[in-house]
């Protein structure tokens, strides 16, 4: 499944980009062959929706990818050397079930956690990577996402290398009680050493940043970036509606509403977005590999 | 020895006339003039923020507002701020650093407010900015949780180089209203969420988030206010001499490793 789903990303990578998907009609079809947009509600085929990397054609929105299809469209192909690989997370708090529901996690996704982070070239810039995975407790942030993107901070800031995080998730991971909570300081300090050792830090804000991570590196990119449609904010949708006794309007937290509010600097779409971030590298002086 | 439970004291930092930020700046400051706003959209009355003289030694001020009545919680929207708050609180700790006066922060609060001006002012972008901004503040902070620590919304004032809880004061990633209705589907239980949340000021000693615990006599705060002021007081004064003899690069690197090592993981 996992593999196909590889092909497809790569297919997609070759230049099938702009592959027409056709609309469904058949009331008939099993719901797991099917795409529902969250945002739209227009139904397509999984397949299709696959192959135009998760991306809605009926309204733009970019979908959620797994950590490894985010790799696998945004580095140069075999390029990726992770860090950390094989870190897991205590349960600090004894908090119920925590472990089990990890186990079975671990299992079903084939992830440690909810982050991958690592070494890359993108078009042949090396740069310190890391991409979140909501598969996994809705890549919430516990120990193990605080330590990983602090220690690829720190390499960063030490090898004078810029860093893009690939965010998403539902906040700071409540099973790991104050310990979560504390990740995001250490992960704003990382950002700090960061910007005094002059690297350029981006963060692409996608679907769905919010809670703690928000609250802290998400935030603090030295340029945000976000993906069409993308729901980012702090407080959640529900809560709010709850406070304020009302209905919230479909584009409240989007990305398009967050640039207009003055808190992304761009939109980027999935099939550019390779090219804008090597770009922008290369605008502050990042140079390929070969050229150094 | 606090021998009441996370619950019990749940309830008891709820109490209405749980002693305030208000209550404690005139039984620890000699002096104090409030200074308002952050300069870009407003002034948030949930984050009082001001000078003021302990001992002899000029400080910066900023705490959560809890109200002690209707009018004063409408006025600080029950101590939970918008983004303009902590921006005021960045603003004053960037004054601090300018003059070299240490920062002192009280904290209290339930958390940051959630809602749609807050969204649309940045709340994320403001809580995240003193996060790194306090991280690398080139002067002292101290920081007491009086009551409620809650989460993002109390972290915001709680990067420092020292914090101490009142006795009977919680910090807490979620509210345990929100952990149960998360849990169980039931916020009704938020009394068992207190419990397994490991919250207390004990157990922020444990794992290593907070360094001292302020005693609240005959068991809470209220029954002696001027003695609670006193320890605060007395807390502030001692923990300011001691930063006051460290280098400032050895204070801020003491302050970055404080963070860096919270976190429980193993590695295959
Ligand atoms: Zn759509």
């Amino acid at each position: 499944m996992l593999e196909d789903l590889f092909k497809n990303v790569t297919k997609r990578f070759n230049g099938n980009e702009n592959q027409e998907t056709k609309p469904v009609n058949n009331n008939k079809i099993p719901d797991d062959l099917l795409f529902k947009c969250p945002r739209c509600r227009n139904v397509i085929f999984k397949e299709d929706y696959m192959a135009v990397n998760k991306v809605c054609p009926a309204c733009n929105y970019h979908g959620r990818l797994t950590a490894q299809e985010r790799i696998s469209i945004t580095v140069d192909k075999g390029s990726f050397r992770p860090f950390d690989p094989d870190m897991v997370s205590k349960n600090p708090i004894n908090f119920p079930d925590y472990e089990q529901k990890q186990k079975a996690l671990r299992e079903s996704t084939g992830l440690k956690d909810a982050i991958v982070t690592g070494e890359a070239l993108i078009r042949g810039i090396p740069v310190v990577i890391g991409v979140m995975d909501t598969r996994y407790m809705m890549a919430s942030m516990g120990s193990v996402v605080g330590e990983k993107i602090t220690r690829a901070i720190e390499r960063a800031a030490e090898n004078k290398m810029p860093v893009i995080l690939f965010t998403a998730s539902g906040g700071a991971r409540m099973q790991e009680g104050i310990i979560s909570l504390m990740q995001m300081a250490k992960t704003s300090g990382a950002v700090a050493k960061l910007g005094e050792a002059g690297q350029l830090y981006i963060t692409v804000l996608t679907d769905p940043t919010t809670g703690g991570v928000t609250a802290s590196f998400a935030s603090l990119g030295d340029i945000v970036i976000a993906e069409p449609k993308a729901l980012v904010g702090f407080a959640g949708r529900r809560v709010i509606e709850g406070t304020i006794k009302q209905r919230l309007p479909d584009d409240f937290q989007l990305a398009e509403f967050l640039i207009e509010k003055g808190f992304v600097d761009m939109i980027v779409e999935r099939k550019k977005m390779r090219s804008v971030l090597s770009h922008i590298m290369k605008l502050h002086g990042y140079k390929k590999r070969e050229d150094r | 020895m606090n021998e009441l439970s996370a619950w019990e004291r749940q309830l008891l930092i709820r109490e209405k006339d749980r002693p305030t930020v208000n209550d404690y700046i005139p039984l620890i400051f000699d002096e104090f003039y409030e200074l308002h706003g952050d300069r870009l959209y407003g002034d948030d009355a949930a984050i009082l923020g001001g000078i003021a003289r302990l001992d002899d030694i000029p400080v910066t001020v900023i705490a959560e507002v809890k109200g002690r009545d209707l009018n004063e919680n409408k006025k600080t929207n029950f101590a939970m701020p918008h983004p303009e708050g902590y921006r005021k609180a960045l603003r004053l700790a960037k004054q601090a650093e300018k003059f070299h006066r240490p920062v002192i922060c009280f904290i209290d609060t339930p958390g940051a407010f959630c809602g749609i001006e807050a969204e649309e002012r940045g709340q994320g972008e403001a809580i995240a900015k003193n996060l790194m901004e306090f991280m690398r503040l080139r002067t002292g902070i101290v920081s007491v949780v009086l009551g409620e620590g809650g989460s993002g919304g109390a972290l915001a004032l709680g990067v420092c180089d020292r914090l101490a809880m009142l006795s009977n004061a919680l910090y807490s990633v979620i509210s345990p209203r929100g952990c149960a209705s998360i849990l169980w589907k039931n916020a009704e239980r938020e009394h068992e969420a207190c419990d397994i949340l490991q919250i207390t000021a004990e157990d922020m000693i444990r794992l290593g988030v907070a360094e001292e615990i302020i005693d609240e006599p005959n068991g809470s705060a209220k029954h002696d206010v001027y003695k609670t002021g006193e320890n605060i007081k007395e807390f502030l004064v001692k923990t300011l001499r001691e930063i006051f003899k460290k280098d400032i690069d050895i204070l801020l690197e003491e302050r970055y490793t404080k963070f860096r090592k919270i976190g429980e993981f193993s590695e295959g």
